[in-house]
């Protein structure tokens, strides 16, 4: 290796390393934490002081996806020896199964509404990123601003109009109406974004396909879109993200058929007050998506989170 | 590449003749393009802000339909600047802004610095750390809440185990000094990684260059870090400290599954307040009127702030 004066020494390196090191591990903390509750006992969950070395169990699980109650001792009896091993953590708890939970409907929902709205997004924002990146547009940049924009409001103070117009519309708590609203909200990252990534491609190409006889349309979908789909897929899984996380209008708008998990996962109540480890579990299997989706983004992690504005 | 026959063909063919061969015009397939995505913002985000708006002049309410509406003129901003339940809420918000902003800027710049050191398996490392700004906000806010449980969470175990005190004797979201202050905690844990993300691109963005120059005049490690790093680092930074600002200003899932806004009101922040007025109280027209100054008070200081931005970064 050369030798450079800007190259930070072994010592610094090591030393950098390990400061770096040690905050990864201290804010991993709460996310481990979050993992490991989900596979205690109820009575590890809350034991004094906090356990890191347990039994695991299903448990949480188990009562994360079902709704159980109360069972005498005769009744248990008269269910039979215990089919399952869901069935057998259940009936030691002095409980039966009497139905699946609402967790599955609800992660249904998020992904739903979280695909939905990612794909109705990528259609609409590429094809205007691609206008405005291509076209004279007449008054482009304030159009531009103006998407942006939009970005910047509080969720809460547009959700009494949007509340009202969905009424009116009867798209309250309808997936539907979540797509739409979703889609609308992360339109203005995918503009910026898109516009971006294609701002990037050469002209060239699209040229030289149009004067080889393709339509526009067809250079768009032959030429640009191939070449952008780097840029596609990694705008698609910020909305899809943003999506898949978002509260404020999910708990203002939803609460039957159409709710995601975000509102429902910290309402998780056991027999004996809050169930921790079924939230846990329930936390774990919506989160884990995301930690993997985050691993896949790293590269283009920057860029999404600051609407383009900062590019590596 | 450069052979391709179709490249020869766009290098050789004016663009007078390429425009010809197009089939619709292009103004035709723009407006076909941009329109759908238009009309979907104006429906959700601009026709909604109108009506807010309009709405801010009025008493509607929302759970009573059957009540005649009437024209309230600004009676309604009126109420909202002479209530003193609102300036108590603006200093919860301001006291939580600062600390977080604070905070997570002066972590945030150094971890970047330490990644910047390029030593091995910083990009794994970086990864991790930006693990919690992706997660759900309310379902991580949620599990904080078991968190600062007395005696049986984990951050008040870690916390008697550090300094002595009993685990069971304090309580993170229940005691009025402390619920602000762990509110602030969570925020800085959960999007310190995103400053240090914008730090870290304005850090790379330095060229060697300059570095190796200063070196050569003998400029000590010290003098290079004040007098290079941090001026052009700057406009990053004020970047960071933009976007945060705007977010934290919106903050609502974090804080309302951690404390609610409680105890009593020390962790109400605006939109937390908003949505009780809006969707507790039922005070459409009212909280209207309090969005619309949220609103206004959001654009007025951003634009301000990027004012201010655009100068630092023209030096």
């Amino acid at each position: 290796m050369s030798f450079s004066v800007t190259e930070p020494t072994k010592g610094t390196k090591w030393f950098a390393g390990f400061l770096v090191i040690t905050y990864a591990i201290i804010t991993l903390v709460p996310l481990l934490w979050i993992i490991a509750t989900g596979f205690k006992s109820p009575t590890d969950s809350i034991a004094y002081p906090p356990v890191v070395v347990f039994e695991p169990t299903l448990e949480g699980y188990v009562n994360l996806f079902t709704d159980r109650t109360r069972a005498t001792d005769d009744m248990l009896e008269a269910e039979g020896p215990p089919q399952t091993w869901y069935d057998e953590i259940v009936r030691e708890r002095g409980t039966i199964i009497s139905g699946p939970s609402r967790y599955g409907e609800r992660f249904l929902n998020s992904v739903i509404i979280g695909f939905g709205s990612t794909f109705l997004c990528m259609v609409l924002g590429t094809a205007a990123a691609y206008a405005f990146s291509r076209f004279r547009v007449p008054l482009k940049d304030d159009l531009l601003f103006f998407i942006l924009s939009t970005r910047m409001m509080p969720p809460i103070a547009v959700a009494i109009p949007i509340f009202l117009m969905f009424r009116n519309l009867g798209l309250n708590d309808t997936h539907l109406g979540m797509i739409l609203l979703y889609t609308a909200v992360n339109l203005s990252l995918s503009v910026w974004l898109l516009k971006g990534f294609i701002d990037e491609i050469p002209m060239e190409y699209e040229e030289a396909a149009l004067i080889d006889g393709y339509t526009r349309f067809q250079a768009f979908y032959k030429v640009v879109l191939p070449q952008a789909a780097t840029g596609i897929a990694s705008t698609a899984i910020f909305c899809l993200i943003f999506a898949w996380n978002e509260y404020a209008f999910a708990v203002l708008l939803t609460s039957g058929t159409a709710q995601t998990a975000p509102p429902f996962i910290p309402n998780i109540i056991g027999v004996n007050g809050k169930d921790w480890p079924a939230v846990a579990a329930g936390a774990t299997i919506f989160l884990v998506p995301v930690m993997v989706f985050t691993v896949l983004l790293r590269k283009h992690l920057l860029r999404g989170i600051t609407f383009g504005a900062v590019r590596k | 590449m450069t052979s391709s026959p179709i490249q020869k063909a766009a290098q050789v063919t004016p663009d007078g003749v390429a425009r010809k061969i197009r089939g619709l015009s292009d103004r035709t397939i723009a407006w076909i393009f941009v329109a759908p995505t238009i009309f979907l913002l104006l429906a959700v985000n601009i026709f909604p802000l109108i009506w807010t708006i309009r709405l801010s002049f009025t008493n509607f309410r929302v759970n009573r339909p059957n009540n005649a509406v009437e024209w309230v003129g600004l009676r309604n901003y009126e109420r909202i600047l002479n209530d003193p339940d609102i300036w108590n809420t603006m200093q919860a918000t301001a006291h939580f802004l600062l600390w977080t902003i604070a905070l997570q800027v002066i972590i945030g710049f150094f971890l970047a610095f330490l990644i910047n050191k390029k030593f091995k398996g910083n990009d794994m490392w970086t990864t991790i750390i930006v693990f919690p700004m992706m997660l759900s906000p309310a379902v991580v806010g949620n599990f904080w809440t078991f968190l600062y449980q007395p005696q049986i969470g984990l951050f008040n175990y870690v916390i008697a185990f550090f300094t002595g005190v009993d685990p069971a004797s304090f309580s993170m979201i229940g005691d009025v000094h402390l619920a602000p202050w762990a509110i602030i905690i969570a925020d800085t844990w959960m999007w310190t990684p995103f400053v240090m993300l914008i730090c870290l691109a304005g850090l790379r963005s330095i060229p060697d260059s300059i570095y190796e120059a200063a070196e050569c005049d003998r400029a000590s490690k010290w003098r290079q870090f004040w007098t290079i790093t941090i001026p052009m680092a700057l406009p990053f930074l004020m970047l960071a400290v933009l976007f945060r600002g705007i977010e934290n200003f919106k903050m609502f899932d974090l804080v309302v599954q951690l404390t609610g806004g409680g105890p009593g009101n020390t962790t109400t922040l605006t939109s937390i307040d908003l949505k009780r007025e809006a969707f507790e109280k039922w005070r459409t027209g009212y909280s209207s009127a309090y969005a619309v100054i949220l609103f206004v008070t959001v654009f007025g200081l951003a634009s301000i702030y990027v004012k201010a931005l655009n100068k630092v970064k023209e030096r």
